[in-house]
């Protein structure tokens, strides 16, 4: 064992961006106090931004370092991306969101750089340990961040929720990851996938289905939902936008590591978990959703249902049905930020509402707010041509490739079910009359919606760049 | 090089760009948008005349093809016509310029979004007759939903929304299972150029699913018995611009795509599964011409009477016949000028008294002398009186239907009494009796902008009723292609049957 060399640090670049950012701004705020806040917050905007291109830019090698715990392929890096792009943009509408007061603390960006962190570990995690590592990081700071709103019960209700379930979830993800070490002797995922490829036991799958539980809760995938509903209902907008956008990608992406390239040689044992999964969380997501009248909780059942469409993708174990799940994610992250960005806009004079009926008439008071809004509904609803049909399409074209033609039957016709109620909220917005009831919108939300919706449009006409970067990186797990 | 397929489709994007740019809410700023909409869709039909113009019609291949890369190296941006395909295009660009007059002043509010409405229809409409590749086709075909749930929705009557929401989920329903199987022939062909797929024999077992799900889309959108519900609702509670829409254009995609996908990609299944449709098709047209004869509504009635004249098309398609084939096409345009006209037609008086109610009219030839005569002829084709173009389509259709099958046609043949029971009951009721109703004496006869709405479409009614040649030319190269390719592969199956015995 020598010191860690210096090629090593390079491969951490973003890691290193984002912990040293954070430790920083951390004595700034410790002696600054509550005036800093706003350069708190602006600087770890800046870092964040900082790290997703430290991150892009990394050179397109597979690396190894840290006695194999940590990899950097181009895998991890599209997903960095991604979730720093998505926990930027939580932070941007927190940024927007201290005329509430809610978030206007300094910790609460640097709860977010830290947690960012975490998913980052997750992403580039190549064994047991440093899965665990990186989730319990990022698990800690967003128990914290859920319930960061002190005064409001709800907020509350939903970070101790969060918490206890959470924690529940960690020790079965524990459970399962001791059953694994137990039977096979091994941490590394490379390891593991050598001697789950020789021999597979009961204990074995034991492990792997604690894991898998483990890995559910995090992507909020039935039947570990529960917590989704009143976590993004009572959490402050901000923070639920950072839980939708940034660690569902996050652990999508650590679910989609573990199972391809610690288990990916006999998909056989773990398929039917996932198509489970999938199933239920599309039923789930699209059943549920129908009788939400609060916004929040319709997205939160609606990235329930969206948890289960990556996923079946996953259920492929193909390169196709990664890129499936990238292309997915990526396009997911884009629409989550622009309806949550939507939502931070519901302000009134009396301070912000959610409910749909609160939207009615509002393609006539702000046309261009109820324009971007019915753009990301369709877009969610998977109605071409925009973004939304193109994730669905790749994760269901390899499910079909794959054999799982049901699967993707089932995932169609519950998304028929879905475009019902994402067509209610177009519906109040364009087909009913209301008074003019929100305030305008500020510079940070129409920057957000108007970049969310050219993304989400042009993406759907022209989707080449997402399709050849995630190609790329879904070769890089096979 | 884009050439004048992409042109089609990129005019009516600028000028619903143009029509952003346009500010205020003023009547100026109303009649500028108004003016710039015509516009837009006089220069597409100009452009879409030129494509005619270079179209040869004695060549079965696809014409004025223009190919990019796009998503991959098998799924391409391709576009291009044929025989059956320019018809459509034509249709399309020649109906959009009286929607937007039909719509003149009876829109008044949200004049703006729904004219840009109108004009992203237009470029999905026409996207989806001249995509060459099955993605694009999709986009186009389900993209469409988008524009019409918002003109249903927005500026439609009282029960709009409940039409609105089931004329999507249901179209969408039927087009999610033609994705799955956009899916599957991508994945077994390796291409999904619509070019290359017309020359790829799918195993006979995948055919027959393949063509389940694109029946499933096709049937929705046609509509054929007994997934037409949506289409009275949608028909009633539209705009009167959104139902000629509807009727001329998106009723067409559905026989357009049988047309296109599944007889000649799927030739073993169509023969298979022709009985089926032979059934539905008598069910359309015998079932919804007796539901048609009760209708109080007037939309309504014509609604059935589309579904009706629908079953024709798709009997005609199924007989695999060239009479067949090229009357349901024939038809399927005829259809498209006749109903869009009586939509029209309704529009006219609905503007002024607000009720489509049969019963609420009665006499209007006292008061609307040029309006009765156009709806006589409109009437009269719907009936399918010789001498109109709708006379060609249903007799061609019998014929080649006849040739195959006699108790299909027998059957199909009691359509035509039956139609001429609903229409001339609705024109006697609207249109003669006595003038004796209140409300309608201050009824007015048709405007100059009407009479230049009507005059054209009675002109080409009664030409292509008596000169069928012009269209009835432009489909037999390509059915004569397709039957030569579609009969060797049922050959093929017959000759490999064979040799298994």
């Amino acid at each position: 064992m020598t010191a860690v060399a210096v090629p090593t640090l390079a491969t951490i670049l973003p890691e290193l961006v984002l912990a040293i950012g954070a430790l920083l701004l951390l004595m700034v705020g410790a002696f600054q106090g509550a005036r800093s806040v706003n350069l708190v917050h602006g600087a770890s905007f800046a870092i964040l931004i900082i790290a997703a291109l430290a991150a892009a830019f990394q050179p397109a090698v597979t690396v190894t370092s840290f006695n194999g715990a940590f990899i950097a392929d181009d895998f991890s890096r599209f997903m960095k991306v991604v979730t720093l792009l998505g926990a930027a943009a939580a932070l941007a509408l927190a940024i927007d969101d201290m005329g509430g007061a809610r978030t206007k603390r300094f910790e609460f960006a640097i709860l977010v750089l830290l947690s960012a962190l975490g998913m980052l570990l997750m992403i580039s995690a190549n064994d047991l340990i440093a899965l665990y590592l990186g989730l319990e990081l990022s698990s800690l700071a967003l128990y914290v961040l859920a319930a960061v709103d002190r005064e409001n019960a709800k907020a509350s209700e939903a970070g101790l929720k969060y918490f206890v379930l959470g924690a529940l979830s960690s020790g079965m993800l524990l459970y399962g990851a001791s059953l694994i070490y137990g039977f096979t002797g091994q941490v590394g995922f490379v390891g593991i996938a050598q001697a789950f490829k020789a021999a597979t036991g009961p204990g074995l799958i034991f492990g792997l289905v604690f894991l898998m539980a483990g890995l559910a809760f995090k992507i909020s995938a039935v039947p570990f939902h529960m917590w989704t509903p009143d976590v993004y209902e009572g959490a402050p907008t901000p923070v639920t936008t950072y839980f939708a956008a940034a660690s569902k990608v996050a652990a999508m992406a650590l679910t989609t590591r573990v199972l391809i390239q610690g288990f990916g040689g006999d998909a056989s044992q773990w398929r039917q978990i996932v198509v489970f999964i999938s199933i239920a969380s599309m039923a789930l997501g699209s059943f549920a959703a129908i009788g939400q009248r609060n916004l929040k909780r319709l997205m939160a059942y609606s990235s329930i249902g969206h948890a289960g469409y990556a996923l079946v993708g996953l259920s492929a174990n193909t390169v196709d049905g990664v890129n499936g799940v990238l292309v997915y994610m990526a396009i997911y992250m884009a629409m989550t930020v622009g309806t949550f960005a939507c939502i931070l806009g519901m302000r009134t004079k009396d301070g912000p509402v959610e409910t749909i009926d609160d939207l009615a008439g509002l393609s006539k008071s702000q046309p261009g707010f109820a324009f971007v809004l019915m753009v990301l509904m369709f877009s969610l609803a998977g109605v071409p041509p925009l973004a939304g049909f193109w994730a669905k399409w790749y994760v269901f074209s390899a499910a079909v490739d794959a054999g799982l033609v049901p699967l993707a039957v089932i995932g169609f016709l519950t998304s028929v079910v879905g475009a019902f109620y994402y067509l209610r909220v177009i519906k109040v917005m364009y087909f009913d009359d209301g008074p003019r009831r929100f305030e305008p919108l500020s510079g940070v939300l129409k920057a957000l919606l108007a970049i969310s919706a050219a993304i989400i449009i042009l993406a759907g006409l022209i989707p080449t760049p997402i399709l050849t970067a995630a190609a790329a990186a879904a070769k890089s797990l096979f | 090089m884009p050439g004048v397929l992409s042109g089609l489709l990129i005019l009516p994007l600028i000028g619903a760009a143009l029509i952003l740019f346009v500010r205020g809410e003023d009547e100026a700023a109303l009649s500028n948008i108004r003016y710039i909409t015509l516009f837009t869709t006089l220069v597409n039909l100009l452009l879409s005349l030129i494509a005619w113009w270079q179209f040869d019609p004695a060549n079965s291949a696809f014409q004025l093809v223009e190919q990019a890369s796009w998503i991959s190296s098998a799924i391409t941006f391709k576009l291009g016509v044929d025989g059956y395909s320019l018809p459509f295009v034509l249709l399309t660009t020649f109906l959009m310029p009286f929607c937007i007059l039909a719509s003149w002043t009876s829109i008044d509010r949200r004049v703006r979004e729904y004219m840009i409405a109108f004009l992203v229809l237009e470029t999905l409409m026409i996207g989806v007759f001249e995509a060459l590749d099955l993605v694009l086709f999709y986009l186009f075909f389900e993209g469409g939903l988008i524009p019409m749930f918002l003109i249903i929705g927005v500026w439609g009557g009282k029960r709009r929304i409940y039409a609105s929401f089931k004329f999507f989920l249901y179209t969408l329903l039927g087009s999610v299972l033609l994705l799955i199987a956009v899916m599957a022939m991508w994945k077994t062909a390796g291409t999904t150029d619509i070019v290359e797929l017309l020359h790829y024999r799918f195993a006979p077992s995948l055919q027959t699913w393949l063509w389940l799900a694109f029946f499933a889309s096709f049937a929705v959108k046609m509509p054929m018995w007994p997934v037409h519900t949506w289409l009275p609702d949608a028909h009633v509670e539209a705009p009167t611009a959104g139902s000629v829409i509807l009727a001329g254009i998106l009723l067409k995609m559905g026989g357009y795509g049988f047309i296109r996908f599944s007889l000649p990609m799927f030739p073993d299944a169509s023969q298979y599964f022709a009985p089926l449709v032979y059934a539905l098709s008598i069910i359309a047209i015998i079932y919804t011409s007796l539901v048609a004869m009760m209708q109080e509504d007037m939309k309504k009635l014509i609604a059935y009477s589309s579904v009706a004249h629908m079953g024709f098309v798709t009997m005609g398609l199924f007989s695999m016949t060239a009479q067949g084939i090229e009357g349901a096409m024939f038809q399927m345009v005829s259809h498209g000028l006749v109903s869009g006209a009586l939509f029209l037609c309704v529009g006219v008086v609905y503007d002024q008294t607000h009720t489509r109610e049969i019963a609420a009219y009665g006499g209007l030839v006292h008061k609307m002398p040029l309006y009765a005569a156009a709806f006589m002829v409109f009437t009269l084709a719907n009936v399918g009186l010789p001498g109109t173009s709708g006379f060609i389509g249903e007799f061609l259709t019998l014929l080649g239907t006849f040739r195959v099958n006699n108790w299909v046609a027998f059957f199909a043949a009691f359509g035509l009494i039956l139609s001429a029971c609903y229409a001339l009951w609705l024109y006697r009721k609207i249109i003669f009796g006595q003038l004796t109703k209140a409300s309608l004496a201050n009824m007015a006869d048709l405007s100059p902008r009407q009479v230049w709405i009507m005059a054209p479409l009675v002109a080409l009614v009664i030409y292509y009723g008596v000169r069928p040649g012009v269209i009835l030319d432009a489909f037999s190269a390509p059915t004569e292609a397709l039957l030569k390719t579609t009969g060797l592969a049922l050959g093929t199956v017959k000759a490999a049957a064979l040799a298994v015995q």
